[in-house]
């Protein structure tokens, strides 16, 4: 499992880079955002929610069943909607109330 | 490099879930200053970075923190301390009542009761806990966060610590930390044997792959006794995203069933350890793979796992989406992970009294670095965290009643000469690795033949978990050899130093659980301690087994069971 970042997208702000666990992101010269250590990410989608332009996606490696779909999350009001697009641009939203606890 | 000293009373190795809570509490002592040295960034460091599903250490109504200290007792087959386990378990309800008052989202019924998920566990939205603690210590005012500083060495003079020693991770900065004590909160050690998927994916949700052993290594190398490090963790988890799966089993309460359609988990025991050696067994009796029977749940159940999920190990809901196929249709299938050293879990760690101090005069453990007491799951660990934070107090203000004369004085100044000689030798060793000429070796390299080593002949995944004496003989030979290839690693920037180092503690941790393989000569825990030689338990190793490291040499030291109503106080420090 790892995160890809758009460039497009990557306003150069840091934050992904200073939350990472694993101090896997840097920024290049331009102070676009990039991870160095691919392998190393463990999925905990820390930079996904630190991100401020949505330019983080996470997605399964192959080896464990990814198929080219990603996930990223965006803050709407007191949601959490957690975006599921396939490789086909389909997407499905799951909403999480942080202040629901969960039921398992 | 650049070098920069520091002084402060308390420091706190890792602001993970156990050293973030030290912290909060000694926010407490105005009058001390706290200084918490974290290699990444306290808002999302440690085991706790996606979250956490439910808190899984509470006293239930009607039980009694006895009643957690005989159910880890059971689990580990005797090898704990019950002063350990009793003390944290008395804190457990208190710091998850904190915790809800940091924020902290707690399932409660109509009369304003924790509702619980089975015997010890209540429900919660976790998702945000790592920032709530985070958010909670930097509003204390006496303590201070270096964020992006990994700490490498103890202070250490004649068993008394006295700081240690790092540097920043993105800058050439030496630090030379001053303390009057010590609390480590390093956590565990992951990446010791081959992982489940050692390509692309090698990194998992669970455990936190950047728990190196830091803690347990610098301690080792100082001199501190470990204890029970051949008590390996091996989770059951939902295969290739290794997301946990307590959720599922207790969630909804899910059985284990193999490929014929069988329910096994009766046939091996619900042990944490049977539940994974069940597992093994079935997969080599040609009844594998393995499940958790989950079809047949309903449609809510599923939206409710794929929430939870998203708390806490996102992979997995993604997975499910992917597949085309929910947990509803289709049960999970579930694998045992490599090996891990983690005292939250199992009793691995820092050899600790009662109030958590190691045999190290003035250094404190807690969390998945303090051993003896398993089952701690994040209350316990926060519950280690207080204990060890108001341990410190009561040292702080007991050695300030003996300071002050001329004689202390002067071994003050000779020992301050010491420490510095020390603090220029680890200079110059990081200042090495930056400077020695690029081989053929890469860190990675040397990673991956470690965890191969580990693998094949230490009991990883590949042989089922099991080892004999001759196997452990040759990886005992092999790691003294890979740290002297180490030593000629290059870095080319503070990022690769980081690296190099998380290698090295590897490594160290490494050669002492091999040397308490080798001490244990039975098996007394199917899977977590497989010992081909010695099939079954015996009453003989009922009793600790720990290490000590001197002069680079592992000494092993068995010692009698602390149980009933004794605690025990350590004899042997000066």
């Amino acid at each position: 499992m790892s995160i890809q970042i758009r460039d497009e997208s990557c306003i150069g702000c840091g934050r992904c880079v200073e939350v990472c666990p694993g101090n896997l992101l840097k920024q290049d010269a331009s102070g676009k955002a990039y991870i160095r250590h691919e392998r190393d990410c463990w999925g905990c989608t820390s930079c996904i929610k630190a991100c401020r332009s949505g330019a983080i996606l996470f997605f399964l490696g192959a080896d464990i069943g990814g198929g080219g779909s990603t996930l990223s999350v965006e803050k709407k009001g007191d949601l959490n909607l957690w975006n599921i697009t396939t490789p086909q641009g389909s997407i499905r939203q799951i909403a999480v109330n942080p202040k629901e606890s969960n039921q398992y | 490099m650049r070098q920069q000293e520091i002084e402060t009373d308390v420091l706190i190795v890792g602001g993970g879930t156990a050293g973030c809570f030290a912290a909060i509490t000694l926010g407490r002592e105005k009058g001390l200053r706290v200084l918490v040295a974290e290699k990444a960034n306290i808002s999302r460091s440690g085991c706790l970075a996606a979250g956490v599903n439910a808190i899984n250490a509470y006293i239930t109504e009607g039980k009694t923190p006895q009643d957690y200290v005989e159910y880890a007792k059971e689990d580990a087959d005797g090898i704990v301390r019950e002063d350990l386990l009793l003390s944290m378990s008395e804190r457990l309800n208190h710091v998850a009542e904190e915790m809800e008052r940091l924020g902290l989202v707690i399932l409660k019924d109509e009369q304003g009761k924790y509702v619980t998920r089975g015997e010890r566990n209540i429900k919660i939205n976790g998702e945000n806990i790592k920032p709530l603690l985070a958010q909670a210590v930097r509003e204390q005012e006496n303590v201070t966060v270096m964020n992006h500083v990994n700490m490498t060495d103890y202070i250490v003079d004649q068993n008394r610590i006295y700081g240690a020693i790092g540097f920043d991770v993105n800058q050439e900065i030496f630090y030379y930390i001053k303390a009057r004590a010590v609390i480590c909160t390093a956590g565990g050690a992951a990446g010791l044997y081959r992982p489940n998927n050692p390509g692309f994916s090698r990194h998992k949700m669970w455990y936190c792959p950047f728990n190196t052993g830091a803690g347990y290594a610098m301690g080792i190398r100082a001199g501190a006794e470990m204890t029970t490090f051949e008590m390996r963790f091996i989770a059951l988890r939902c295969k290739d995203t290794i997301a946990p799966t307590g959720t599922i089993a207790q969630g909804v309460s899910a059985k284990q069933l193999n490929s014929k359609g069988e329910i096994y988990e009766q046939r091996y025991g619900i042990k944490t350890s049977q539940r994974v050696y069940g597992t093994v067994m079935e997969n080599r009796a040609g009844r594998g793979p393995c499940y958790l029977k989950t079809d047949g749940i309903s449609r809510k159940q599923e939206q409710d796992l794929y929430k939870a999920y998203l708390n806490m190990a996102p992979s997995q809901t993604l997975k499910w989406i992917e597949s085309g196929k929910g947990p509803r249709e289709e049960n999970v299938e579930i694998e045992g992970t490599e090996p891990y050293i983690v005292g939250g879990h199992t009793a691995s760690g820092y050899w600790v009294d009662n109030q958590r101090q190691t045999t190290i005069r003035g250094l404190f453990a807690a969390g998945d670095v303090a051993g003896g007491c398993p089952q701690k799951y994040v209350t316990g660990a926060l519950a280690e965290g207080e204990i060890a934070a108001e341990s410190v107090c009561v040292f702080l203000r007991e050695t300030e009643k003996n300071t002050g004369d001329l004689k202390q004085e002067a071994q003050a100044a000779q020992r301050e000469m010491r420490m510095r000689e020390f603090a220029g030798r680890k200079k110059q060793e990081y200042e090495r690795y930056l400077s020695n000429q690029a081989g053929v070796l890469s860190t990675e390299q040397l990673e991956e033949t470690m965890q191969k080593l580990m693998d094949q002949y230490a009991g990883g995944i590949s042989t089922g978990y099991c080892y004999s004496e001759s196997s452990l003989l040759v990886v005992q030979k092999k790691l003294p050899f890979l740290e002297k290839l180490a030593n000629g690693l290059s870095a080319k920037d503070m990022d690769d130093l980081l690296r190099i180092y998380e290698l090295r503690e590897r490594l160290t941790v490494c050669k002492v659980v091999v040397a308490h393989l080798l001490a244990r000569k039975e098996t007394r825990w199917h899977s977590f301690a497989e010992n081909l030689d010695y099939p079954k338990k015996h009453p003989k190793w009922q009793k600790y087994i720990n290490s000590r490291m001197e002069r680079g040499k592992i000494q092993i030291i068995v010692r009698e069971l602390v149980t009933g109503g004794d605690v025990y106080e350590h004899s042997n420090t000066g």
